[in-house]
């Protein structure tokens, strides 16, 4: 999240809705930035009354602002920010926590790791929030095996735009679970959950490194041992090309048991681990990551992975959340920003993921993290993963012959029956969407009902047609 | 919305007749399914255009905005936005060229130029950008001029006329820090279109698409001012710091 010291100064005529308290917000990436006026609730009754107060541009709620496009902002509405929804409220006699919407996965973690337990899905960064989690129907390392997040949520508190507050579980309401999980916010604002928590003996992860030589051999080794493991991903060398193209580093764990620590570290299984982080820099010269720069750390990225390596022990929050090491990495793009392009595609289009990879090592255009994963079961009706393979690049957001690029991959995952992570996206065409999403309008229909009035708004459903 | 890399769905186009302005809409068009209003004294002359628009699978509708009546200029906006709901993008691309032989010795000559690209720009610029902060974001593009840079004597009024219109906009565009809205000022040289047929071309003269082009690289990029073609940058930045003396004898 960005925002500005001084806005303009200005009279307010009655027509708008954005008043003082206004902030700049941008995602993750930093791009596309719009003006809101952003009310900070302490809890439900504050979260209805806000609600009740939006103008004609309406509301969303926001929690820590990961998502990388517009997917958290709202041009000249209101944005409640929810990190100040906080409570944790544990059961771990029945395995469950009731967590405030605006509580991090770091901040649960740091809790229930302790305690022997564990999330059973954590995202990429633990800066994310249980309401940003349901939100965007987070997937995680293990969604072949183990699902997304939703999945794992018993039951959340909705409030919703015509004023109501919902106890919303799958059994009970499942339409509204599912238009929800995974409905970017357009529901309604969700304002505590109950989690199914995961039980683990100790705060390590036993973890096997393997090199893959390209992408086939990536994906054959991901296809062929995925299930003997709680958690997997390949890391990828994007400027990889021709007979390297899809070169990669596969790395794969499960919670690490008692046995499984040298003795030593028996005696205290479940320490935290020292918390130093590294910061960018505040300004950092536009440029810094181009091909060459990027090549460079990729070429000493690959030669410092183990050609294989099985059983090392590494703690979990470095193992799930590396790059929280380096706050604010973001910033390294420069004032242009990045941008996310997350596709998933069904198991037998491969083929896609290659052509993607090709045309975009052919382009001037590094993508400094590229990442594969297996996905599992499809959920609810906008919900990203479905079974099958999915590709996460990090590109510049500097160019416009870009634009034509992406455009161009889009009709390839569109035309493999594919999709884009909505969450990640700052640039898909509405045109597509119904493409990618063949449930939307089962998801239109939920949201009808729960949102005729179309109170709840955001950046990413006005570029998406979403709000209509 | 305007998305991360500056592509653009819905626009309003002041000047809708302008060849720069059908250059730029053009290339918006075909990034995007577009939504655009084209403005213009005479909204027939931007048919073909909207034509364009539409064959390429967008809406555009062509109004008629005079830009000379200021007392318009607030109603205009107002019904533009009320009906189209957001605009991402506004394009500034209205203008006159003058005949310099006149405007240098015909005071209404001389002061029509200015009103047109500069007196009915500012108006009209302080009534978009006001809608366009109610919503909360939006970039507005200002057609200026090298011209602007330094005034020259080969057409004074038309130059001077640019050089208001580009500080305006300049500005307008550091007034609105914060709020969502940027101003993007383009400077090009010499641009052969039908408003500088039968004139010699300048050195570094561009065209029409190239203009486009510029236009949306600029706004993928967020910058604030571009020249075109982008060497002029440096030749002006050479010129504006010519002595007086030495630049009033110029034969430019």
């Amino acid at each position: 999240m960005s925002s500005v010291a001084t806005a303009a100064p200005a009279t307010t005529p009655s027509r708008t809705s954005v008043e003082g308290g206004t902030r700049l917000l941008t995602g993750w990436g930093r791009t596309s930035p719009s003006l809101a006026r952003v009310a900070a609730p302490g809890d439900g009754a504050e979260v209805e009354r806000a609600l009740a107060a939006a103008g004609e541009r309406g509301v969303l709620a926001r929690g820590l602002g990961r998502s990388y496009g517009d997917a958290a902002q709202n041009a000249g509405g209101t944005v409640i920010s929810t990190t100040g929804i906080g409570g944790l409220d544990l059961n771990l006699e029945a395995g469950l926590v009731t967590a405030g919407a605006g509580v991090s996965v770091a901040a649960l973690t740091r809790v229930l790791i302790p305690r022997g337990w564990f999330l059973p899905v954590v995202p990429g960064t633990g800066e994310v929030t249980v309401g940003g989690a349901i939100a965007s129907d987070i997937h995680g390392k293990g969604h072949h095996r183990g699902g997304g997040f939703a999945a794992h949520v018993v039951a959340f508190e909705l409030v919703t735009p015509t004023g109501e507050r919902l106890s919303v579980s799958r059994e009970g309401a499942p339409a509204v679970f599912a238009a929800t999980a995974g409905g970017m916010g357009l529901t309604g604002v969700v304002t505590k959950a109950t989690l199914r928590l995961l039980r683990v003996e100790t705060s390590s992860m036993v973890v096997d490194t393997e090199r893959a030589a390209d992408l086939d051999d990536a994906m054959a080794r991901m296809e062929a041992d995925d299930s003997r493991y709680r958690y997997s991903v390949a890391w990828l060398d994007s400027l990889a090309r021709g007979a390297r193209l899809g070169r990669s580093i596969l790395i794969r764990g499960d919670h690490a048991r008692l046995d499984q620590l040298e003795p030593p570290e028996r005696d205290d299984p479940l320490a935290p681990p020292d918390g130093r982080a590294l910061a960018a820099p505040r300004w950092t010269p536009a440029g810094l990551l181009r091909p060459s720069t990027v090549r460079l750390f990729n070429e000493l990225w690959f030669r410092r992975a183990p050609r294989e390596e099985r059983g090392r022990l590494q703690d979990a929050r470095r193992f799930f959340h590396p790059l929280d090491g380096v706050q604010g990495w973001n910033r390294l793009y420069g004032a242009a920003g990045l941008l996310q392009y997350q596709l998933a595609v069904p198991f037998g289009r491969e083929g896609t993921v290659r052509a993607v990879l090709e045309r975009l090592a052919a382009s001037r255009w590094p993508a400094f993290l590229a990442v594969i994963k297996r996905l599992g079961p499809e959920a609810g009706p906008l919900s990203f993963a479905m079974p099958g393979w999915t590709l996460a690049l990090d590109l510049p957001a500097a160019s416009h012959e870009l634009a034509a690029l992406l455009d161009e991959l889009d009709e390839l995952v569109a035309d493999a029956g594919g999709r884009l992570y909505l969450a990640k996206d700052s640039r898909l065409r509405p045109e597509l969407l119904p493409r990618m999403y063949p449930r939307l309008d089962e998801w239109r229909a939920a949201r009808e009902r729960l949102d005729p009035g179309r109170r709840m708004r955001s950046d990413l459903a006005r570029r998406l047609g979403l709000d209509r | 919305m305007r998305d991360a890399l500056g592509s653009i769905q819905s626009a309003l186009v002041l000047g809708g007749s302008s060849e720069i302005a059908a250059a730029t809409v053009r290339a918006l068009a075909e990034r995007r399914a577009l939504r655009v209003v084209l403005a213009a004294r005479e909204p027939d002359r931007a048919a073909p255009l909207a034509r364009a628009v539409e064959a390429a699978g967008g809406q555009a509708e062509a109004v008629r905005f005079d830009a000379d009546d200021l007392e318009s200029h607030e109603g205009f906006v107002d019904r533009v936005f009320d009906r189209h709901g957001d605009i991402d993008l506004v394009l500034v691309a209205f203008g006159v060229l003058g005949d310099p032989r006149r405007s240098a010795v015909d005071g209404a000559a001389a002061a029509a130029v200015v009103r047109t690209n500069f007196l009915a720009a500012a108006s009209v610029l302080v009534g978009v950008a006001r809608r366009l902060r109610e919503q909360g974001h939006g970039s507005i593009v200002v057609l200026s001029s090298v011209a602007g840079e330094r005034v020259r004597k080969s057409n004074f009024a038309y130059g001077a006329s640019k050089a208001g219109l580009d500080g305006f906009a300049q500005g307008l565009g550091d007034w609105l820090l914060g709020t969502g809205v940027q101003v993007m000022v383009v400077r090009p040289g010499f641009v052969r279109t039908k408003m500088t047929a039968g004139l010699e071309p300048a050195p570094l003269a561009t065209t029409p698409e190239a203009v486009a082009e510029a236009i949306l690289a600029g706004l993928a990029r967020g910058a604030h001012t571009v020249w075109v073609p982008s060497s002029l940058r440096f030749v002006m930045a050479v010129a504006r710091h010519l002595p007086r003396a030495v630049f009033r004898r110029l034969e430019v």
